[in-house]
């Protein structure tokens, strides 16, 4: 690989942009292309569109030449709302699978450089900051607060974004509570994207077990 | 594309920056259960160092003397591993699946 087709795959990593690197393997010709942007071969702009929906690398061969899509689709992102004790372990989990994570929580006492050392933290309320944040099909959104003046604004907003996993912490009863209250402003059909209570159920007792099943979750939404 | 192959793409940037030869190597097709999908990452460098994988531990010596040959001044290259015959101790992979690798220098 040309260093300098590398550096353009991490450049636009950065830049949450999608980029494909195809390579001739037979002549090791190699270029970047950008989502949209044609290979200028017949027949592979297609394959190429489709690699980058459902984010797989492909081998395709066109005319007896061997091309190799290889996708490198922005990384993935994690909006926790709540900082308590349940995200110090959610942002460890999630760091570790190279999700970008992005903590929201108005309360200062909550949300600081101490408790979350290498996380980036908005002391805002959700919807002075989630505008801002591109949810995309490639964001998961967790609510751990379990208080709707704070979890409930998240949800208003997010339920009309594309995002591919919505989780909220809180009881059968809380939870009951909450579509309750959704009811009243989104469709059935919206309010059933909401994962409540929240995570798969490992038995969790402790914070970091809860972590443990809500990354799970957000892992299986992903990948089935 | 997994996060962890970014993880890898980031070690050969980091290694070519540093001086050092790099090679990297990608699976590109899989047939029956390979143990890493398409797109999997191996980087190697000049000294033997590696990071990330392309199997589960089954062929990445292999793919690392293919790199140590490439900074000898080989050509970008596909290779095919199968199933290993544990009685001739060669190199392959234990699960069954057949995987084939393109493996080429970050110049």
């Amino acid at each position: 690989m040309q260093e300098s087709n590398l550096e353009k795959i991490l450049e636009n990593q950065k830049l949450r942009k999608s980029v494909v690197c195809l390579t001739n393997i037979d002549t090791a010709e190699e270029i970047i292309l950008l989502k949209g942007e044609s290979s200028k071969i017949e027949n592979l702009d297609l394959e190429i569109s489709q690699c980058i929906r459902f984010d797989i690398s492909k081998l395709v061969t066109i005319n007896s030449k061997n091309y190799f899509i290889d996708v490198y689709n922005p990384p993935l992102k994690l909006i926790i709302i709540g900082a308590v004790h349940i995200a110090q372990y959610l942002v460890d989990f999630a760091q570790n699978l190279s999700f970008d994570c992005k903590l929201i929580d108005p309360r200062e006492g909550f949300a600081n450089k101490e408790r979350f050392p290498n996380t980036e933290i908005y002391n805002n309320w959700p919807d002075e900051v989630m505008e801002s944040m591109d949810i995309d099909n490639r964001t998961a959104i967790v609510t751990l607060t379990h208080d709707p003046k704070i979890d409930d604004v998240a949800l208003d907003f997010v339920l009309k974004k594309d995002c591919f996993y919505i989780g909220s912490l809180g009881s059968k009863k809380t939870h009951a509570a909450r579509i309750e209250r959704m009811s009243a402003k989104f469709s059935d059909e919206d309010i059933q994207k909401i994962h409540g209570p929240i995570g798969i159920d490992i038995g969790a007792r402790s914070p970091s077990e809860i972590a443990l099943s809500i990354i799970s979750e957000i892992i299986l939404s992903l990948r089935k | 594309m997994l996060s962890d192959d970014i993880d890898v793409i980031n070690i050969a940037n980091n290694w070519k920056k540093n001086g050092k030869k790099v090679a990297l190597a990608t699976v590109i097709q899989t047939w029956g259960s390979a143990p890493r999908g398409v797109g999997s990452k191996l980087v190697i460098d000049q000294d033997g160092n590696f990071e990330g994988s392309v199997s589960g531990g089954c062929v990445e010596g292999a793919v690392i003397n293919e790199a140590m040959e490439l900074f000898d001044g080989g050509t970008p290259k596909v290779l095919e591993f199968g199933v290993s015959n544990e009685m001739a101790w060669e190199v392959g992979l234990a699960c069954g699946g057949t995987i084939k690798i393109y493996i080429s220098e970050l110049n």
